[in-house]
């Protein structure tokens, strides 16, 4: 189904990109294009297939849950954009 | 003795162990490659200093008889692992900066047996393309050159400096991801033997994930045996990636020289796509040849959902891809473009963050897990992935091995990409199908174009069974016998 430009503005909101009006037009083009493309799945007969949702071929074993990391709160810090007195800061949420 | 740069990480290994060489002359051989050919862009930092340190302990721990398997052996990593106090980037600006405090588990794996790191290499930004001009750093660029054509040629994707650097001497051997062909891709491109394990083989831990049921890190060197031997350093279960596999990890190394006899290789009709250009079904039947010569029995069999494979990833691989990267928010790490209101924030950055591959693949992803369109793309594609590897599960009761091309082309010009998405997509049509299966996968170069760039065969193997794939491998290598190297440039 080929995308609108709509469409294109409501997905970039979801996905929390901001998207230009060229863009827009641009995107709403090669999206479509991508969406054709894999249609051809609609070729293929699935009834009573199970979906794969992974490719691990064992079961992870077990293990005790035990606390084993912690107490780097500066670390995790560390990168943060801005960060004061051991929180993240951001714009405010809550006026 | 060759120059060091010349060395096989076998020779250089064995020189070490018997004293004949230094770790710090190594290191030291290639940190002036990497100077000389900084035009490459091979390398988005580089860690001279760190190998230099790391050189002089392991000439140490030699000189008193010690060491692990990769003792003094200099690599180059793959800006996609995470390496602590080095700049961790995915060739994205939306991580420009970012130093992690952590060290994936592969690094510190190769480490802890005596690897030293030479830097990191470009890649399609987040090892989202097949040219390396996805990069946010610019693109790497391959030492290979067409005859009679100085136009630049691609080292492929996403793992292309990785591939750049081992082809261009820069460094012995390196490490990279594949989660859809971007580890035997470029290494198809420049002339390399690159394997992307099974699935879980290797710990995911501590790699920036693009698709997480689908990358897996694997080696990428000038031999089957060097890339052996880093597998079989970089492998084994570990407790924080829940998906690697609780088996032991055989020595690989040890296992190669099994010769092809008594195995049968499967030899998939599907493969033969359209637009193909003859000199790589010649290629192809000829390391059919090259195998039966070596005791092989060569059997055609049957992948009838293979057209289907390329579709289907490029709706798994981005619905993954949209949530891994929903975390990169400005927040936490990495860019941030300020703003009154949190969201406008989150869009902002996000916008100035990502390259337009990325954007389009995080779209595509948010499209199709979005209310309304998840069964009939994203359920759907997951249906058709369990067809495809049911189609595998049938051909390895009749075969060890399957043998198909590693790329539909050799490597492109820079300046002449593939037009559109959909097209440059088409270049992991042949590695896809195994990604999504999570089966092993090897790639051998075999030949030269008519043009004189490198052409390469894939080795698909079952689960875990590593060992035969690179023992095939190896076969094919020896028959080949290729021995190109880059020129001119």
């Amino acid at each position: 189904m080929p995308l609108d430009e709509a469409s294109v503005a409501h997905i970039a909101r979801l996905a929390r990109i901001a998207i230009t009006a060229e863009e827009r037009e641009r995107l709403a083009r090669e999206l479509s294009a991508i969406l054709k493309w894999v249609e051809q799945l609609n070729e293929v007969a699935t009834d009573g297939v199970e979906a794969m949702t992974g490719a691990a071929q064992l079961m992870p074993r077990p293990r005790p849950d035990e606390v084993t990391d912690g107490g780097i709160a500066e670390q995790v810090l560390a990168n943060a954009p801005h960060a004061t007195e051991g929180f993240f800061v951001v714009p405010k949420v809550v006026e | 003795m060759s120059a060091p740069t010349d060395l096989s990480l076998a020779a250089a290994r064995d020189l070490l162990a018997a004293g004949k060489l230094s770790s710090r002359e190594l290191v030291e051989a290639h940190i002036e490659a990497m100077e000389k050919h900084r035009a490459l862009n091979a390398f988005i930092t580089e860690t001279p200093e760190r190998a230099l340190a790391m050189a002089a302990a392991s000439d140490r721990r030699l000189r008193a008889g010690e060491g692990g398997r990769l003792e003094g052996i200099p690599l180059a990593v793959k800006d996609l692992f995470c390496t602590a106090g080095v700049q961790t980037t995915a060739a994205s600006r939306i991580l420009e900066g970012f130093r992690p405090f952590y060290e994936s588990t592969v690094t510190a794996k190769l480490f802890q047996e005596g690897a030293a790191l030479l830097g990191k290499t470009n890649l399609d930004e987040f090892a989202m393309g097949s040219s390396n001009l996805a990069s946010a750093f610019g693109p790497a660029v391959s030492p290979w050159r067409a005859r009679g054509d100085d136009r630049a040629r691609v080292p492929g994707g996403s793992s292309g400096g990785s591939a750049v650097a081992v082809a261009a001497r820069m460094a012995p051997a390196a490490i990279g991801t594949d989660t859809g062909g971007s580890i035997r891709q470029p290494a198809a491109f420049t002339g390399l033997v690159g394997m992307k394990p099974s699935y879980g083989r290797c710990s995911r831990w501590g790699i920036v994930a693009f698709a997480s049921s689908l990358d897996q890190a694997g080696p990428m060197a000038r031999s089957v045996a060097d890339a052996a031997i880093l597998l079989t350093a970089m492998a084994g279960h570990d407790g924080k990636d829940s998906t690697s596999a609780d088996l032991p990890v055989p020595d690989f190394e040890a296992d190669l020289d099994g010769g092809a006899g008594g195995l049968t290789i499967g030899i998939p009709a599907q493969y033969r796509v359209d637009g193909m250009p003859a000199e790589i079904e010649t290629l192809w039947q000829r390391g059919m040849d090259w195998l039966r010569q070596q005791g092989a029995r060569v059997a055609e069999i049957d992948l009838p959902h293979t057209r289907y494979a390329l579709p289907a990833y490029y709706i798994v691989a981005p619905a993954e891809a949209s949530s891994n990267l929903a975390r990169y928010d400005g927040v936490r790490y990495g860019l941030r473009v300020e703003a009154d209101d949190l969201t406008v924030m989150y869009e902002r950055t996000r916008a100035a963050g990502f390259g337009s591959e990325v954007k389009r693949r995080v779209l595509i992803g948010t499209y199709v897990l979005s209310a309304g369109y998840y069964d009939a793309y994203y359920l759907k594609a997951q249906k058709v992935r369990t067809l495809i590897a049911d189609d595998f599960r049938r051909a390895f009761e009749q075969v060890d091995a399957i043998l198909t091309p590693t790329a539909p082309s050799p490597a492109f010009t820079a300046d002449a990409p593939p037009g559109d998405p959909v097209a440059m997509y088409l270049n992991d049509v042949f590695t896809v199908p195994a990604s999504l299966a999570g089966l092993p996968a090897c790639q051998v170069p075999a030949g030269l174009s008519a043009e004189g760039l490198p052409l390469g065969l894939q080795l698909i193997g079952r689960p875990f069974d590593e060992a035969t794939v690179l023992r095939l491998a190896r076969a094919l290598e020896e028959a080949a016998a290729f021995t190109a190297r880059p020129e001119g440039w």
